[in-house]
């Protein structure tokens, strides 16, 4: 089967654990406000992959994904929203399962829902998904809303669906100053991530403005305009919050 | 059995009786497997002369780029007295020795070519005294004299159009690296006892002129010996016996080099490998308890301090081909042993220390031999001192070693030679993408409007047919092969009459291997052209003369950079197919044919001596270096591009595949321990694939921007990056330069 591919990058040591062949999915349904790759956003355009040809592709690369005769790398799918092709993803990192490669999937959840056909489809992805980012945007569902257009209990609800399968995850945040920083909600999400078993990693992603040139070009208003990339300090102490020591 | 007290506690036997370093490294090193706990801090003495030296540095930038220029005294092994960084603290200094009487001055060095020696001077406000100036115009033929005479018309104008360019008729050929760990181990005496029985053995009394030449040769090494002998003197040593301590074998040594940059100003010269050697005499030390590890750094740190200093009076056409002042005293550490031993040592670490010690530098050019099998702790490293100063390149040992042995050197920026037994015929570069609009223009020169080389029939069709293409590209590169190796031919003989390198041969076997080492320009952008004409349409837009003014492009095409094969096995094509033309003519001396992949900085150069290209390279722009993908053709990430380039297979360019590529710290991980980390694996699984070459730099583009914007700024005064084969001081580039290096790909996330 095909699956629509924005771009693929050979080169990603911060999408996963060690080195990853990194493919970027065309289409996402929310509009989170400091989204750096808004060029994803459509369900049109992209390139048209089979699976087996994207993984062949991504395969060339295993001797990079080694280290010390271990392997330390793999494969990640990012978007866009990656479950927007849940069953694309599937066939793929099946051939990547067949050799035995890591496998990782960078999601915001959006897609998610408990509802049958799909979960039926997400249960035979999570069968050959290492480990699932989770990129949490907002805790609060009405400030979620506000955020990206949509509400949250269905991501809400994804993680504690995985944490029941046994499902690795790392937990994402992106920090902007003002927006997705208050105290109350860093505690809130605190919360829930205590109550996972499975997550491995928690990761405060500081918000940066390498995407604002990205919204210009596609001329679309920037809603965070004016607004800068958190201090260090801010930085440290959502960390501080979120217990990021106690998962590394 | 030869024996000197001074060999005490050294094992082995052949190495005794006949010059044999490599016998004596492999009968006496010792691997060190630890980590980098044991270096040592500068001492003070060493804080002291590094900060002299730092404000000479300085001065010199504020000149514009040179601090003093000899205009009295021909440079000779013995044309000065001692010469200090500082006279008030000559005492501390643990190496000694200077190029001229005063550091960084710069020496008159006329035998390559006494107009380009007197612009040199001249084009920084200095001039040559008239009575020399008279001597060897009038008296004296030198190199560029001689080659001059001898070049044929079509060879002066496939000069003139850059065809073939960069080539070593204005200045020293370098690249001839001379054993110097000889008179550490041996004492010139030995050395010259052991030159003087070759000529009673060459020949048998008939007189060929390979004879002749050979006995005046030797004879030449021979005074070069002695005259070695009274340069030390000069400086209060006596250089006849073997070195005792490594103090010494750090001093005996540098004199070696110290003679061959006071007689020749090779574009490249480089140190060699002597890490594992030296190493063996700072253990000796340690373990006899008369030096410390503070002490064993310091020489070291003193000497690297010296090759920091090597300068050379260039014009400013040579700075244009080779920007930032280099000159390639390449120094290597790591590498594998033939019986499977590690030859990373403590004294690797001390080298690659002195750019903690005194910071970043270009020079020496720090070299790993690497393979995925060195020590981790010694790969970790050096991944962390890449990170942190971006001064230091990778090759790979586990492609070289099988042809070189384990005591190869590099010669030049990449270049690997056989420490002693070998030599290379300098070639610099044919520019395969102006002869592919030759091809295109039927030998018309598309900027210096004049026909090249026979007139034969341009393409006159609308859009390019890739058969008739390469029907016709392949005519041209059996011309450019043609006119490129006659004029090397012709180069090197006068070389070799008028300008012999008699210190470094004299500190090399008599029976010496000579390769032929030419070298392609362009070559990223002959492929992509190729595979747009043969994968999209490309449409010629000629100006009134019929000759192609530039292309249009309909249709998307693989490009070289992205693991695409389709791409990257039109390189690979386009290499075997200039390098068999090569090989098809004779080559002086009998050399063997080799090439090469790098350009340096002269990429730029060549750049701007050709046109419009089918890719879409606008006209007169620069060429990316090396065998770097295009700028801006990479589209999959860096090791996508890793790739691309592994795939050249080295056994044909034998001469180096030099690959540049900049990281962006946040692209490499979060913490420090991780980008370590990953820089190892990375460097693991580019090896592991055959790769050659790896220049490495870690940072980002905006520090680029800003170095170039107030290159005045304490951080920027030794902020180093590594461009094709080399390092250079940023600031030190020209303004042409640093727009190309902005332009280079920076890998980053996103």
């Amino acid at each position: 089967m095909e699956g629509r591919v924005h771009s693929l990058e050979s080169f990603g040591l911060v999408d996963g654990p060690g080195v990853r062949y990194v493919v970027f999915l065309q289409g996402c349904r929310m509009r989170c406000k400091y989204c750096h790759n808004p060029e994803t956003w459509s369900m049109e355009g992209g390139e048209l992959y089979t699976a087996k040809d994207l993984f062949e592709k991504a395969y060339r690369y295993k001797t990079y994904w080694m280290k010390n005769g271990k392997l330390n790398g793999g494969i990640t799918v990012s978007g866009g929203e990656p479950l927007l092709q849940t069953e694309f993803v599937t066939e793929f990192f099946r051939y990547a399962k067949e050799k035995e490669i890591h496998t990782t999937l960078d999601t915001a959840g959006n897609p998610f829902t408990m509802e049958e056909p799909y979960l039926s489809k997400f249960n035979a992805l999570m069968e050959v998904t290492d480990l699932t980012m989770l990129d949490f945007k907002e805790i609060v569902s009405d400030k979620h809303k506000e955020l990206t257009g949509w509400n949250n209990e269905n991501i809400v609800q994804m993680a504690r669906y995985l944490s029941d399968l046994g499902k690795d995850m790392w937990i994402r945040h992106v920090l902007v100053p003002g927006l997705t920083d208050d105290e109350d909600g860093l505690f809130e999400l605190r919360d829930l991530i205590r109550e996972l078993k499975t997550v491995r990693r928690v990761e405060i992603l500081p918000y940066h403005t390498l995407g604002l040139e990205k919204w210009k070009h596609l001329n679309i208003p920037y809603p965070l305009e004016g607004i800068d990339p958190p201090t260090p300090e801010q930085v440290a102490r959502a960390e501080e919050i979120l217990e990021v020591e106690k998962y590394h | 059995m030869n024996n000197y007290q001074e060999w005490d506690g050294f094992e082995g036997r052949i190495w005794k009786d006949e010059v044999n370093v490599r016998d004596f490294i492999q009968k006496n090193y010792k691997p060190y497997d630890g980590d980098e706990a044991f270096l040592a801090d500068p001492t003070d003495a060493t804080n002291k002369l590094w900060g002299a030296l730092q404000k000479l540095q300085k001065e010199e930038r504020a000149k514009g780029g040179v601090l003093d220029c000899e205009t009295e005294v021909v440079s000779g092994l013995t044309s000065y007295g001692p010469g200090y960084i500082d006279e008030s603290m000559k005492d501390l200094e643990k190496v000694v020795g200077l190029q001229t009487d005063k550091p960084l001055k710069r020496a008159f060095m006329p035998y390559g070519g006494i107009k380009m020696a007197e612009q040199a001077a001249e084009s920084y406000g200095y001039e040559i005294n008239p009575e020399l100036k008279h001597i060897f115009e009038d008296y004296m033929t030198t190199h560029n004299d001689a080659v001059f005479a001898a070049y044929t018309p079509e060879m002066r104008l496939a000069r003139k159009t850059h065809v073939v360019t960069g080539l070593p008729d204005t200045y020293g050929r370098g690249r001839i690296v001379g054993d110097y760990r000889r008179i550490a181990l041996y004492g010139i005496d030995y050395l010259i006892k052991a030159k003087e029985n070759d000529k009673l053995n060459c020949g048998c009394g008939n007189m060929y002129d390979d004879v002749i030449r050979q006995r005046e040769e030797l004879t030449m090494q021979i005074d070069a010996l002695k005259g070695m002998k009274e340069m030390a003197k000069i400086y209060g040593y006596d250089i006849s016996q073997p070195a005792k301590n490594a103090k010494e074998a750090c001093q005996w040594l540098y004199f070696g080099y110290l003679a061959a940059v006071k007689t020749q100003n090779g574009a490249a010269m480089s140190v060699g490998r002597i890490s594992t050697f030296l190493d063996i005499y700072f253990e000796r030390d340690l373990k006899n308890g008369v030096l410390t590890e503070t002490e064993a750094q310091e020489i070291i740190d003193h000497m690297t301090m010296k090759f920091r200093m090597v300068k050379f009076a260039r014009i400013p056409s040579y700075n244009q081909l080779f920007s930032g002042d280099p000159t390639w005293a390449t120094l290597e550490v790591g590498g594998i042993g033939m019986d499977g031993r590690h030859m990373v040592t403590k004294t690797d670490y001390r080298f690659l220390h002195t750019l903690e010690n005194m910071g970043p530098s270009p020079e020496p050019n720090l070299t790993v031999l690497y393979s995925s099998d060195l020590p981790e702790q010694f790969k970790k490293y050096a991944s962390h001192i890449s990170i942190e100063t971006s001064s230091i390149q990778y090759e790979n040992d586990d492609v070289m070693k099988p042809v070189w042995g384990d005591d190869y050197s590099i010669c030049c920026c990449v270049s690997a030679t056989q420490t002693g037994k070998e030599i290379q015929f300098f070639g610099a570069r044919a520019n395969l993408g102006k002869t592919l609009l030759y091809a295109i223009n039927g030998g018309f020169d598309e900027k210096h409007r004049i026909q090249v080389g026979p007139k034969m029939e341009r393409i006159t069709s609308e859009y390019l047919d890739y058969d008739e293409v390469i029907e016709k590209y392949d005519f041209w590169l059996d011309w450019l092969a043609d006119i490129y190796v006659n004029v090397l031919n012709l180069i090197h003989y006068m070389h070799d009459k008028y300008y012999y390198e008699a210190a470094e041969m004299a500190l090399i076997d008599t029976d010496v291997r000579r390769t032929f080492a030419t070298g392609i320009a362009g070559f990223s952008h002959v492929i992509d052209s190729l595979s747009a004409i043969k994968y999209a349409k490309v449409k010629v837009i000629r100006d009134a003369d019929g000759i192609s003014d530039h292309f249009e492009i309909e249709g998307d095409f693989p490009k070289y950079g992205n693991d695409d094969d389709r791409a990257d096995a039109i390189g690979v094509w386009l290499l075997k197919t200039f390098m068999e033309k090569i090989r098809r003519r004779h080559t002086y001396r009998n050399s063997e044919p080799t090439t090469s992949l790098l350009t340096i900085t002269s990429n730029v150069v060549y750049g701007e001596a050709t046109g419009a290209m089918p890719n879409g390279r606008a006209a007169y722009t620069p060429f990316s270096p090396g065998a770097s993908p295009s700028y801006g053709a990479e589209t999959n990430g860096l090791v996508a591009s890793l790739n691309s380039v592994a795939k050249i297979p080295y056994h044909w360019s034998l001469d180096g595949i030099s690959n540049t590529q900049t990281i962006n710290p946040d692209a490499l991980g979060h913490s420090k321990e991780e980008r370590v980390g990953n820089l190892v694996q990375v460097l693991d699984g580019y090896f592991d694939q055959g790769a050659h070459h790896l220049n490495v730099n870690v940072f980002g583009t905006e520090k680029l921007l800003d170095a170039q914007a107030h290159p005045e700024k304490e951080e920027y005064a030794n902020f180093t990056i590594r461009v094709s084969g080399y390092a250079v001081k940023f600031i030190s580039l020209t303004k042409k330069q640093q727009d190309d290096v902005i332009a280079r790909t920076c890998h980053k996330t996103r």
